[in-house]
């Protein structure tokens, strides 16, 4: 055991301090209780007002398989997942040579003592402490003290960052919320990590925690239940869903949500249904069926489930019913990683089903819009009549996000154009699929309106205007064309694009979804370390919109920057600016497909190496 | 404000809510003349009229199938939707959570839901989902022109001499044993009892199954069938005599003690039964199943009133919804109020 003196770690030399500007990697074993110890430290440096963000890299595995925690601080709110790792916290016996090899040099390990981990690398600061036996001083019950050993770190940790205890403590409370017992037993466990790091560790690494004012107001979310909020607060009736990783919080989230929120105040009723159904096929079927009984009614899966309601949606397509389908992307297939991440699902899922299917595709990036969009998703299907998914990813879903809070939806819902029984009288024409308006979107009834003509009979694309059944050529042409006409109005009442021109810009960047962040970060690091200036386009829905093909047309190069292998989104934009064969030569991918969350120092090296390859000028 | 057509002339037979028998109709049937399915439309025309059943407010679900397309041949002025193969079940349990005041009737085949939709089958008789679901089974696939279903009987035959080898599914027996809380077997050459049956099934809250033996005049109907008019009318035995008395009118069936059975329904109506050869009490799940293997084993054509609970809480009830249905909820009863968005975001902070 370290017999050094102590060093007091509230005066730093401040020359060589790397203050609130680092990441620390926590490498544990699946389901020894770690992510209570994460989401504590994790807090505890966000309460001290400076910017965190957290990115669970964990196995298809209940217990027993190495699993990971990133913790990145960053004064400059950069969010995005760090490729670079200063600190290393090793419990993980599995995997700690090689988590210890991939470090670069200067970091810092924080070890297990009995793994013996400082004689893998000379170029390295490590910190040994005992955590296994600080634990059994502190809790005699064998299943406890597995898990205080991972809080223990925290206090370690603590103490060298200078992070302030009570903020831990204050975090704990948040954690456990009501257990007192629970409390009571990790405050000791930090206060024991505290005090032998403070007797037998000596400060020999540059890494700091300070004080900041940067969190004031902010809130800790993940997506999924950002956007179980949003769609509580959209007025959603009926969910059905069928567990699968990474979605199942969203639901689960919803459901806690109602609970509270949604249960009738004088008669004790739920004013929602919530259904765990056998399969996706059938999740899918009870959405649409609520759907066309007038329901707001979602489901939430992820690429399994999104091919398995295939035939479903595109049945939904044709007979105009209202749908919202959030798919939390990850690696595919089935089997594999489905743990980790990916923006793989969008070329599927945009054409989802058989004939000629194309759906309204929503790519929120951040919890905020999580939120925004669990509203925005139900307007536009009933608006629409059709199928609408929600492409969030397991890094947004699943990851815990600083946001902004959420500002409460003042704008009514559009329940778009459902005739009742007394609009219904005054239009003596009316026929479910005729379109009135010029814009492709009929008006529909629902079952249990009391009126004579209400009534249709809904089935595929063997319809025509009236819904009266027909294999006729042009009933079917016409009913294509219409449902042409009616995506092509959807172009201008999805969520446009959002625009960041920069000022003698060269080049554009186009992205969407969680790896916006990384765009953001990298944005800095051209601008900053090598003069280059980029705008950016970030798409926020399919289909396009006019300004994708005028924001190409202004940049010589315009990178496109996604995490799949077969750079979905951009051949989904050259066939958008097919008539404009000059401007596809513009179009460069840079491409993340490793299951890790997108990194901006990965995007910058790719996009600078592909600039380095043209003709100098 | 126009409703549900009011009858033409007055000279006409009305029902309840003075609508005609004429105001049940659908579109002219597309089928084979003669099919059983068309004798199974005309028994729910009959029975929808019998009972009065408002139309506009049932919904016709069905999934793919020479069955499937039926829901359009009565009660046009009724909600229809052709779902997908064998996920009608599925669409019914939307659109019954969506509104609850609909009266739901499903309408399957025996290869809807016997092979492609059992599992959405098992799983709705599961959860009691208040429902009227008859399968028209007539043990061949029609539109694909005369597979064998997995209701077929072990040794039936094909027109083309091909022999099953496999065991049939017994339906009702799924049913039974996986929480469907009215079980019936009928034959569409028996209008009487169809009717009565679907008429009990409408005053009946929860999972209300009929397995209806509707015979394939143009795939299914030969020698070696066991689902042909023929075999039925030679081969049928009834469990028991059927009768339906309707919550709006008054019992004055005299009866013997002892030889009948009364079981009040959730509406107010009552199913009588007569006994004709077995004792049988078709409230008992023990007896229901025993009298289901045993006909199965023996290849018995048994018809009538196989199982009834009318005490089991529905899926509605069991998720405890407000009376009124979700679908048409004012957004201030589904939208909870900023302070609520408040609350949540301190808490997150």
């Amino acid at each position: 055991m370290s017999t050094e003196t102590v060093v007091d770690t509230s005066e730093p030399d401040v020359q060589s301090s790397i203050v609130n500007d680092f990441s620390i990697q926590i490498a544990t074993i699946n389901g020894s209780g770690s992510q209570s110890s994460n989401s504590v430290l994790m807090r505890a440096i966000f309460q001290m007002g400076v910017p965190v963000s957290g990115k669970n890299l964990f196995p298809s595995n209940i217990q027993g398989l190495p699993t990971w925690f990133t913790i990145r601080a960053s004064k400059h709110s950069y969010v995005a997942r760090n490729r670079d790792i200063d600190m290393l916290i090793a419990m993980n016996p599995q995997t700690a040579r090689e988590d210890v090899q991939s470090l670069n040099p200067g970091a810092t390990v924080v070890y297990e003592q009995s793994l013996g981990l400082d004689n893998v690398r000379d170029d390295l600061i490590f910190y040994p402490v005992p955590f296994g036996e600080l634990a059994k001083d502190v809790i005699h019950e064998p299943r406890l003290r597995k898990l205080l050993a991972n809080m223990i770190y925290v206090g370690v940790v603590g103490h060298l960052l200078s992070i302030e205890r009570e903020e831990i403590q204050h975090a704990i409370s948040k954690q456990f919320k009501a257990k007192a017992k629970a409390v009571e037993l990790n405050v000791k466990a930090i206060d024991v990590g505290f005090e032998y790091a403070k007797e037998n560790l000596k400060k020999a690494d540059a890494l700091r925690i300070e004080r900041m004012d940067e969190t004031a107001g902010k809130i800790l979310i993940d997506g999924n239940a950002a956007g179980a909020l949003g769609a509580m607060f959209a007025g959603v009736t009926v969910v059905t869903w069928y567990p699968i990783t990474p979605s199942s919080s969203l639901v689960e989230s919803l459901i806690q949500y109602m609970k509270e929120h949604r249960i009738d105040k004088e008669t004790g009723k739920a004013t929602f249904a919530v259904v765990q159904a056998e399969d996706e096929l059938a999740a899918i079927g009870m959405v649409l069926g609520a759907a066309w009984a007038g329901a707001r009614s979602l489901t939430s899966t992820s690429g399994p489930g999104i091919s398995l309601m295939s035939e479903f949606v595109g049945l939904g397509y044709f007979a105009e019913i209202p749908a919202v389908i959030w798919d939390i992307q990850r690696v595919g297939p089935s089997t594999g990683l489905p743990t980790r991440t990916a923006q793989g699902d969008i070329l599927s899922t945009y054409l989802l089903s058989h004939g000629d299917t194309k759906h309204i595709l929503l790519f929120p990036s951040s919890a905020q819009e999580c939120f925004e969009f669990g509203g925005t998703s139900f307007d536009l299907a009933e608006r629409f009549q059709t199928p609408v998914f929600v492409m969030s990813d397991l890094d947004l879903g699943m990851n815990i996000w600083m946001s902004d809070p959420f500002a409460y939806p003042e704008q009514p819902i559009d329940r778009g154009k459902v005739l009742d029984a007394d609009q219904l009288e005054k239009v003596s024409d009316w026929g479910r699929y005729k379109d009135v308006d010029g814009d492709g979107i009929p008006y529909r009834t629902l079952p249990g309106t009391k009126h004579a003509r209400a009534a249709y009979f809904t089935r595929g694309s063997g319809h025509n205007a009236e819904a009266e059944y027909t294999e006729r050529p042009d009933d079917y042409v016409k009913l294509i064309d219409r449902l042409q006409r009616k995506f092509d109005t959807a172009r201008k009442h999805v969520p446009a694009p959002v625009i960041d021109i920069e000022d003698g810009a060269e080049i554009g960047i186009i992205a969407y979804g969680s790896t916006h962040w990384a765009i953001v970060e990298s944005r800095d690091q051209l601008r900053n370390e090598n003069d280059l200036m980029a705008s950016y386009m970030r798409l926020r829905a399919l289909p396009f919109n006019d300004a994708l093909e005028a924001f190409v047309d202004q940049y010589e190069r315009v990178y496109v920057v996604e995490q799949n292998h077969d750079a979905q989104v951009m051949q989904l934009i050259k066939l958008e600016l097919a008539h404009r064969p000059e401007l596809l030569k513009k179009l460069h991918s840079i491409l993340n497909y490793d299951g890790h969350p997108i990194d901006a120092r990965s995007v910058t090296e790719k996009l600078l190496a592909r600039e380095s390859e043209r003709p100098s000028a | 404000m126009a409703t549900t057509a009011p009858p033409t002339a007055p000279s006409k037979k009305v029902n309840r809510l003075g609508l005609t028998q004429a105001s049940y109709k659908g579109k002219p049937s597309t089928l084979c003349k003669g099919c059983g399915h068309d004798s199974i439309s005309s028994q729910l025309v009959k029975a929808f009229y019998e009972y009065g059943v408002e139309p506009y407010r049932v919904a016709k679900l069905s999934g793919i199938g020479c069955s499937s397309k039926t829901p359009a041949y009565w009660l046009s002025q009724s909600h229809g939707f052709n779902a997908v193969h064998g996920r009608m079940p599925s669409v019914a349990t939307g659109s019954v959570l969506a509104n609850r005041d609909l009266i739901a009737v499903g309408v399957s085949g025996d290869g809807d839901t016997a092979s492609i939709g059992i599992g959405q089958f098992v799983h709705l008789l599961r959860r009691n989902l208040p429902i009227v679901y008859i399968v028209e089974n007539n043990g061949v696939y029609g539109l694909t022109k005369g597979q064998f279903s997995a209701t077929a009987d072990l040794g039936s035959k094909l027109k083309t001499g091909v022999v099953n080898d496999l065991p049939a599914i017994d339906l009702c027996g799924l049913a039974v044993e996986l929480g469907a809380t009215y079980v019936a077997r009928s034959f569409a050459g028996d209008p009487k009892q169809v009717v009565t049956l679907l008429k009990g099934a409408f005053g009946h809250n929860g999972t209300a199954f009929l397995d209806i033996i509707s015979p394939c005049v143009t795939f299914n109907n030969h020698a070696g069938s066991t689902k042909s008019y023929t075999w039925g009318k030679e081969n049928e035995e009834l469990i028991q005599e059927v009768d339906f008395v309707p919550f709006f009118e008054d019992i004055d069936i005299e009866y013997e003690e002892g030889e009948t059975a009364n079981v009040e329904l959730h509406d107010g109506s009552h199913i009588i039964l007569k006994k004709i050869k077995r004792d049988y009490d078709p409230t008992d799940r023990r007896t229901a199943l025993e009298l289901l293997l045993d006909s199965g084993e023996k290849q018995q054509f048994l018809t009538g009133l196989i199982y009834v609970d009318t005490k089991k809480p529905t899926l509605i009830e069991l998720l405890n919804m407000v009376d009124e249905p979700l679908a048409t909820l004012p957004l201030d009863r589904i939208r909870p109020p900023q302070s609520a968005l408040l609350e949540i975001m301190e808490a997150l902070r």
